[in-house]
């Protein structure tokens, strides 16, 4: 904010709350992250004592080995990578399709497109009408089901519609015409290499929804050759956690297995989870940009 | 595509007969191939299941199609109000929807205003990229890490309780706590992310404002007060529209992988309920015509809070 501005003594203490508070709040934020880090290197049967864990305890890979022999893991690890990259690339492709024509002063029917477009948004068929319509077009339990009906989302839509407004002047457009240029080339040619940015960002939201998204793999796919990471994560993570909970653990045996089981988890889930976490931060300049433009009204 | 003189102009012709029509369209024939394939999109997977609702009228069999399904008019709509789960699903629903947004709305704009009085540059971008870090945590990572922390056997937090004398609890069989855990999870990964939309709006502000303000003797309270608020209020406003207008979709996503059979009687909400008797029970029309209500129910109240915003405060979706 403003620096030329002197500060009073009660202003200076109100800024020293502020940042302590800051701090707690991120505190808060991040321990279960570093948790569950310092928990996937501990030795699980140290884990079981644990309180705060603010180290890892009796550091060892163990967990780490057991998720690499892991066959299932591995081969929906390469589903997922599958799935975000080819679903990315659809959504960047369709998304701008949609949105370029939409930012274009002299486009004759924008409203029109606009209102199809975002009254989608607001209402649908629901879910079982568009199970039915993927069941008719024959493209359940394919990798397809999981990158076309979500082909484009309204709101990324409207937010590269609108930094195109914002950053492809009018008059560029005009010459790039005047000099022989069609709408296609001209949209290849010089409006996509004006909006990195852009698309940084559209990457980044896409492909972090391809990456997490589970529901859509857990109602279309029946083949467990096609199960993305997610699907696996769940088994681990979740269902085996339900049926221990109303399990009563008797034998000594047992209990080791849920032990070493327990370790696995945490290494499984910063094995699925770092790739983003690596990523978002590289990519975070763009985030306040992206949202500034796209929370502009249009 | 050739080159063409009307290219040229960007000037809107005065002429609004057929011909101009055609003109018009002759000359964005370009963009009409462009936007041709979102279109097709849109078609195909929004307003086709639109159109497929009418299965919510009809006794759908998968072999006979749609269109020569029989109608039923309203008697799975009528067989969801009266049935047992009704007044629970709908109660939950509800609920769940209120205590997020309550929630939602005021705790991310809190912490952009503290964002937004961070003086050092390199420690404000610091805290932020930390506080939306958990916004790119897959749901079923999260529900995995609230299992891990309220495990009644060796969870952190049961351990902590246990630690200050407590008696451990298994916080997922208890009804009571379905709701809270539901809605401070979705904080802890939403807030930050949340917040940023507030930190590109303050961003917006003019430093003059706070100049004047300052010059007129304005304290640090002040200022936010007078200055910062005002000039996120349209900000508050859509984004509060949008989560009132989307009250009757919990996400579903979560509450599947947090549910289990102990806690259903809190935890079961419509759009669950949508899903295990579409999906998983095959029962299609019934499903569609619950999911129908739940969307009808949801547009309305998103055209009543848009146009109370609108006449109260100007601003609105549209």
């Amino acid at each position: 904010m403003i620096t030329n501005i002197k500060r009073t003594t009660t202003e200076k203490i109100i800024d020293a709350a502020n940042v302590t508070l800051v701090l707690m709040f991120t505190a808060i934020i991040l321990y279960p992250l570093i948790f569950v880090l310092f928990a996937s290197m501990s030795d699980p049967r140290q884990l079981f004592q644990a309180q705060l864990l603010l180290y890892p305890k009796g550091f060892n890979i163990e967990s780490y080995l057991k998720v690499f022999e892991n066959k299932d893991i591995w081969n929906a690890y390469g589903n997922t990578l599958l799935y975000t990259f080819l679903g990315t690339f659809i959504n960047i492709v369709m998304t701008t399709l949609g949105a370029y024509p939409l930012s274009r002063k002299s486009f004759y029917g924008k409203g029109f497109f606009t209102f199809i477009f975002t009254f989608t948004m607001f209402f649908s068929g629901g879910l079982i009408p568009s199970y039915l319509v993927n069941k008719q077009l024959g493209i359940v339990n394919t990798i397809w089901v999981l990158v076309l009906p979500g082909a484009i989302s309204v709101f990324n839509l409207i937010i590269m519609r609108t930094y195109f407004q914002m950053r492809i002047p009018p008059e560029l457009e005009d010459s790039a015409h005047v000099d022989g240029c069609n709408d296609f080339r001209l949209l290849y040619k010089i409006v996509l290499p004006l909006s990195t940015p852009i698309i940084a960002v559209m990457v980044l939201f896409y492909g972090v929804g391809h990456w997490n998204s589970y529901f859509e793999a857990m109602i279309y796919l029946s083949d467990r050759d096609l199960f993305p990471l997610q699907l696996i994560l769940r088994e681990i993570l979740i269902q085996n956690e339900m049926n221990e909970m109303l399990a009563v653990v008797v034998d000594e045996q047992y209990a080791q297995r849920l032990m070493a089981k327990e370790g696995l988890k945490y290494a499984v889930v910063v094995v699925s989870t770092f790739p983003l976490l690596i990523i978002y931060p590289l990519l975070s300049k763009f985030f306040e940009k992206g949202i500034l433009v796209g929370a502009i009204k249009g | 595509m050739k080159k063409d003189g009307s290219w040229t102009s960007n000037l809107p012709t005065p002429n609004n007969s057929f011909s101009g029509v055609k003109k018009k369209l002759k000359k964005n024939i370009g963009l009409y191939c462009i936007i041709f394939p979102a279109v097709l999109y849109f078609l195909i997977w929004a307003y086709w299941p639109m159109y497929g609702v009418i299965i919510a009228f009809k006794d759908f069999l998968p072999g006979i199609g749609i269109l020569d399904s029989p109608w039923v008019g309203f008697a799975h709509f009528e067989r969801f109000f009266n049935s047992f789960y009704f007044e629970r699903l709908l109660r939950n629903t509800v609920a769940i929807s209120l205590y997020t947004i309550i929630i939602g709305i005021p705790l991310p704009i809190i912490l952009a205003l503290m964002f937004n009085e961070i003086r050092s540059k390199r420690l404000r971008t610091f805290t932020q990229t930390i506080s939306y870090a958990p916004h790119f945590i897959s749901v079923v990572v999260v529900v995995g890490m609230i299992l891990f922390f309220l495990s009644p056997s060796n969870g952190l937090i049961n351990n902590l309780i246990e630690m200050f004398g407590g008696e451990k609890k298994n916080f997922l069989a208890d009804p009571a706590s379905f709701w809270h855990i539901f809605v401070w999870s979705g904080v802890w990964q939403s807030i930050g992310w949340s917040s940023l939309i507030y930190t590109a709006a303050m961003a917006g502000i003019s430093p003059e404002q706070y100049e004047a303000a300052y010059i007129d003797g304005a304290g640090k309270l002040q200022r936010i007060w007078h200055v910062t608020l005002p000039g996120i209020i349209p900000t508050i406003i859509i984004l509060s529209i949008l989560s009132v207008g989307g009250i009757m979709s919990v996400g579903h996503e979560k509450i599947l992988l947090l549910q289990n059979g102990l806690n259903q009687e809190t935890s079961e909400v419509i759009s669950t309920y949508v899903y295990k008797s579409g999906i998983l029970n095959a029962q299609y029309s019934f499903s569609a015509a619950i999911g129908l209500f739940n969307n009808v129910i949801n547009f309305s109240i998103l055209l009543v809070v848009n146009s109370i915003a609108r006449k109260v405060s100007e601003t609105s979706l549209w």
